[in-house]
């Protein structure tokens, strides 16, 4: 069933921010392809009337009391950021806007 | 004097708790082998000598002045998989992405060890990121089996299982997503278990598919994985998908099985796991361990899970899934490898040149097949069909389960293969998951027991306990009359059968 | 530099077009913590200091549901004569921004905790308007970034972002419009109606400090035109950064009048969010997106289902407070107000804060007084809405109280209201620390009757010839010798004791 080409490849690298090189897209689009068509099998039995699990334990309603926890300082906030100023996170530019 | 180093930890907490040996001189004498044995198992990415030696003082301080050990294990050293964070202890998952990261907090897992006494030696090796079947796909270099230096250690716990054949550790932590404890355990000769989806907290676990990933406790022996499973087990208000239930009575279990009688157990053999693909010595293997637990009292019938076929596939859409999601978060914004930030390039440049400088390539092919699958128009068609699976398979559990107390089952179709031979080919590498996965799927706990050496390449094979969700003590029941059968019959523990350093390929 | 857009005249538009209309709502509930963690959950505050490793998005931290978040998700619903969900879970959104720390946002998607209700509208003439309600769900906030270089905060020319998470996390209710249809020319003004109506509502139920100028009530406005006599909807913007409700109103009408001019003259719409600008009430284009979105939604493994039993929703509707507009209509009755004045008081934003003093004890008259008069000068010289002042009506009731027991003068009163506005505390702590207090002590106060009469024996004379009004010179001097701390009755008692008249 799929065959995934090489611009869709670089599709889903752009949506997973990977600035893959050119040679992994041929390597990756030929896998891709293999992995989606051995996996594909799972259609065969995935009828309309079996429900979907999405969790392996059948959980509901774990909820936390409203009540504040220590979390951490500022410094151990950005003790692992790459680049910190004024207190906070410090990020190259950011294009584009807040969704 | 006897070497520390060989014992279980269940006897070296006896001698450490009766004050005739200290949690310092066990401590010194494990560290002391990783010094001599590391450089050619590369086990380890990071050995704290001196916080292992600092808490296995304070150990023995407090037995000094009469206080009752804080747990069974107390004093007794441990290797921690990479996974799990540790404060101020480097956590790389063994990724370049984290190359320098120092946590600033501890998972529950590390918590609970500490606070049991347990020492913990250092960070174990692993696949980037808990993705592999042979901790090949590490950005540190991959570690060797101990039974033949040339063959993968199974994965993603390689590190783990490693550590215990190499004697560097008498217990260790893995964790098991599509079988990460299992496997690697089987491929070395050493017991692993995969609890029940929400009897151990995932908190501080960096998650690879967080509706599958569930740590669990690796041994040389299956009561020491017992002692293990009760010290970090039980309810964590932290993890939403943790139980609120007592941990199942597994040391108990253990004890009960070493006993040696399985009469009244109903054992079922999982049909589908056999036949084409399956090396020919791991199946004689587990036939052998059949015929061993019928001679234990088991009473052992053929069971079929016809979907246990679509688990592999299922596993390859669900797990890259909600990788792709849970990775998303090394951006290098707040931590981590940054790159090409040079005042051109913007915030979102930086992030994907960041991303693609600290992943490897088993992590961006399953992001890239995860992105794929989730994608509208793709979603009904793989992540949604694969949820689908999940149910069927989790039915096809409830009905075996129905007719027996445990399944059973090779761990791992083949022994350890070489490394380098299926790197560039991921699905003979997926392969190695097959009979594990199933487990993971539906979250019910399983473990691996060695069952003895294959008789073509003399080559550690692990026979697979199945039990339904919250009955880990099952494996435990089973797993330890089993060990100690095979133990008796075989003249001795198979891990004692692990050449020397020097004898090693 | 972007042209200037064209605008159709408002009555050609409302001639030639139906305007659509769809309003979604962002809410930040007022809870102690986050959403998923026991952060605090507060405005402001030194950068990065309410961060823990779950909003942080540290590698293995895990979220946990807030259970107070939900509970005012449930309530939320309720008020909005929604269904509430039997079963529902949160879904991962997948995208890549910096703010948000784990790249995806945690929030319903499928399956809202609260859908299919309504909200029912008062317009200024006293028309009311049904707004179909589509869903409320819950999500989480993002953190905030800092432009650095370039253009002072802005996005555009910026060297670089500075971030801080302390609101990352912090729980949202998002409540989405179904199409509003029909509004004609009253679009604008029902889209403002209808965020207000919300607002006074949401404040009424005590589950957020609804602060559009802080962003704790947060608006976007979807506007669509299509020619009369047609029913297929046109192309739609969305138009977000709409601070107050005044700007609801600007903004709609706005884009309607950008409509008309771009469909008048055989253009088309993009499809593209546009931001408005305060300053001239325009709007401007951001960036197109030229492909959909793809956000890649899956249910979050990382948090169990939320199946509200019947019996706590039922029970979580038994705490819902009467709807403003209902109360509004009972103390026009209760205090005979006439129509005009109840609409005064609503119109000046009084009304509920009115009501809500006298419900925390105060007499109706004294707490309009105070609402209308010195409490709106003040909201006008902050340039806020009355509601926004930092004070409580409980605070305003406990004022009236200390004036009505004698403890505070009219003049001392206004000082501790001042003294809350300025962040000092509570009523009676501003009377403490600030020494308000009447000089009810009568010694003190004969001290200085005595001196007062002393230093002006003529009108002494006066007052004891029986020229009793003259007093007044006297008790002015005790007021401004005691700094106006003593109560002018009494003092006129004690001269007219002391002089024996
Ligand atoms: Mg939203
Ligand atoms: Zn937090």
């Amino acid at each position: 069933m799929p065959n995934i080409s090489r611009d869709e490849v670089a599709h889903l690298a752009k949506l997973a921010r990977l600035a893959v090189t050119d040679e992994e897209l041929d390597v990756f689009a030929g896998q891709l392809d293999q992995i989606l068509d051995a996996v594909a099998k799972v259609g065969e039995v995935a009828g309309d009337e079996i429900p979907p699990t999405s969790h392996a334990v059948p959980l509901t309603n774990v909820f936390r009391a409203d009540e504040i926890r220590p979390g951490l300082s500022q410094e151990q906030a950005l003790a692992g950021a790459p680049a910190a100023e004024e207190g906070r996170f410090r990020v190259p530019r950011i294009l584009g806007e807040e969704q | 004097m006897t070497d520390l180093t060989r014992l279980t930890a269940a006897e070296l907490a006896a001698k450490i708790h009766a004050r005739e040996v200290t949690s310092a001189e066990v401590t010194r004498a494990h560290l002391d082998r990783i010094a001599e044995a590391d450089g050619r198992v590369h086990a380890f990415l990071h050995v704290d000598t001196e916080g292992a030696l600092a808490a296995a003082r304070e150990v023995d301080a407090g037995l000094e002045a009469g206080h009752a050990p804080a747990s069974p294990l107390a004093g007794v050293p441990l290797a921690l998989k990479d996974v799990l964070t540790t404060e101020g202890i480097p956590t790389t998952c063994g990724s370049k992405t984290l190359e320098n990261w120092l946590p600033p907090y501890d998972s529950t897992v590390t918590r609970r060890l500490r606070e049991a006494g347990i020492v913990i030696l250092g960070k174990t090796n692993m696949d980037e990121f808990a993705m592999g079947s042979s901790t090949e796909n590490s950005a540190y270099g991959p570690t060797r089996n101990p039974w033949d230096h040339e063959r993968i250690p199974g994965g993603s716990g390689g590190g783990s299982s490693a550590s215990l054949a190499a004697f560097e550790a008498p217990l260790a932590i893995g964790t098991d997503t599509g079988g990460s404890i299992r496997q690697p355990g089987a491929v070395t000769g050493t017991v692993g278990v995969k609890p029940t989806y929400g009897g151990v907290s995932r908190y501080g676990l960096v998650a690879f598919s967080s509706s599958l990933d569930q740590a669990g406790p690796c041994a040389r022996t299956v009561t020491d994985a017992a002692l293990l499973h009760e010290v970090i087990g039980g309810h964590d208000p932290l993890d939403s998908t943790s139980i609120d239930a007592p941990v199942p009575p597994v040391v108990a279990a253990a004890r009960e099985g070493a006993r040696g009688d399985l009469s009244g157990v109903r054992v079922g053999v999982v049909q589908e796991f056999a036949g084409e693909g399956y090396q020919p010595g791991v199946l004689r293997s587990f036939q052998a361990a059949v015929e061993q637990l019928r001679e234990l009292g088991a009473e052992v019938v053929e069971v079929s899970c016809p979907n246990f076929a679509y688990a592999l596939p299922a596993y390859y859409l669900i797990a890259p899934s909600e990788c792709s999601s849970n990775l998303a978060r090394f951006d290098a914004m707040r931590y981590g490898l940054r790159v090409a930030d040079d005042g051109e390039h913007g915030a979102e440049e930086v992030m994907s040149l960041s991303r693609e400088a600290g992943f490897g390539a088993e992590v961006k092919r399953r992001i890239m097949l995860g992105t794929y699958a989730l994608s509208s128009g793709y979603y009904d068609a793989y992540y949604g069909s694969a949820q689908k699976v999940r149910t069927l398979i989790t039915r096809d559990f409830t009905a075996a389960f129905e007719r027996v107390d445990v399944l059973v089952s090779p761990t791992t179709p083949t022994t350890a293969f070489k490394i380098g031979e299926r790197v560039d080919d991921p699905l003979a590498m997926y392969l190695a998951d097959l009979c594990t996965i199933p487990a993971n799927l539906a979250g019910n706990p399983a473990m691996s027991v060695p069952s003895g050496l294959s008789d073509e390449d003399g080559l550690p094979v692990g026979l697979q306990i199945m039990a339904p969700t919250l009955a880990d003590d099952r494996l435990y029941r089973v797993g330890a009359a089993y060990e100690v059968a095979r133990d008796a019959a075989a003249g001795g523990s198979l891990v004692h059968q692990v050449p020397e350093l020097e004898a090693a390929k | 530099m972007t042209a200037v857009a064209e605008l159709m005249d408002y009555a050609e538009v409302i001639e030639r077009f139906d305007p659509v209309l769809g309003l979604e709502v962002h809410v930040e509930l007022s809870t102690n913590t986050k959403m998923f963690c026991g952060c605090a959950n507060v405005f402001g505050g030194e950068p990065n200091t309410h961060v823990c490793p779950t909003c942080l998005g540290l590698p293995g931290a895990l979220p946990v549901m807030n259970g107070k978040a939900v509970e005012s998700a449930i309530r939320i619903g309720l008020a909005l004569n929604c269904e509430i969900a039997q079963w529902c879970r949160f879904a991962r959104k997948n995208y890549f921004y910096p703010d948000m720390p784990k790249n995806f946002q945690t929030s319903q998607y499928d399956e809202p905790i609260a859908f299919d209700g309504y909200l029912d509208v008062p317009l200024d003439d006293g028309e009311v308007v049904r707004v179909e309600i589509e869903r409320a769900h819950m999500e989480e906030d993002t953190g905030k970034s800092l432009h650095v270089g370039g253009a002072t905060g802005r996005i555009h020319g910026a060297e670089h972002s500075l971030l801080d998470y302390n609101r990352a996390g912090v729980p949202l209710i998002e409540i989405v419009t179904k199409p509003i249809t029909g509004a004609g020319e009253r679009a604008p003004e029902i889209a403002r109606a209808y965020v207000t109506a919300l607002r006074d509502l949401l404040r009424a139920m005590d589950v957020s400090d609804v602060r559009m100028d802080q962003g704790s009530l947060r608006c976007d406005a979807n506007v669509s035109l299509m020619p009369k006599g047609t029913s297929e909807f046109g192309t739609r913007t969305e138009t977000k950064n709409v601070n107050s409700l005044r700007s609801v109103e600007r903004a709609v009408r706005y884009e309607m009048a950008r409509h008309g001019a771009v469909l008048a003259g055989g253009g088309t719409i993009r499809q593209e969010t546009r931001h408005f600008q305060e300053s001239d009430g325009t709007t401007a284009p951001g960036r197109t997106k030229e492909t959909a979105e793809d956000y890649r939604y899956f249910p979050e493994p990382d948090l169990v289902p939320v199946a509200p039993s019947r019996e706590w929703v039922e029970e979580l509707r038994g705490t819902l407070p009467e709807p403003p507009w209902e109360r509004r209509k009972r103390i026009q009755e209760e205090w005979g107000l006439t129509g005009e004045e109840l609409r005064d008081l609503v119109n000046t934003g009084a009304a509920d804060l009115v009501a809500a003093t006298v419900d925390a004890g105060a007499e109706p008259g004294d707490a309009r007084s105070w609402w209308v008069q010195f409490l709106t000068q003040q909201a006008n010289a902050r340039e806020v809405e009355l509601a926004d002042l930092p004070i409580t009506p409980a605070q305003v009731a406990r004022v009236i109280e200390l004036v009505k027991s004698g403890e505070l003068t009219n003049k001392l009163a206004r000082e501790v209201v001042q003294g809350v506005l300025a962040g000092e505390g509570e009523p009676d702590e501003v009377v403490e620390t600030r020494g308000l207090k009447v000089v009810s002590d009568d010694t003190a106060l004969l001290t200085a009757v005595d001196e007062a009469l002393a230093a002006q024996p003529d009108v002494a004379e006066k007052i004891r010839g029986g020229k009793v009004q003259a007093a007044g010179a006297i008790v002015g001097a005790v007021m401004k010798a005691t700094k106006g701390q003593a109560d002018a009755k009494r003092v006129r008692e004690l001269i007219l004791e002391r002089v024996g008249a």
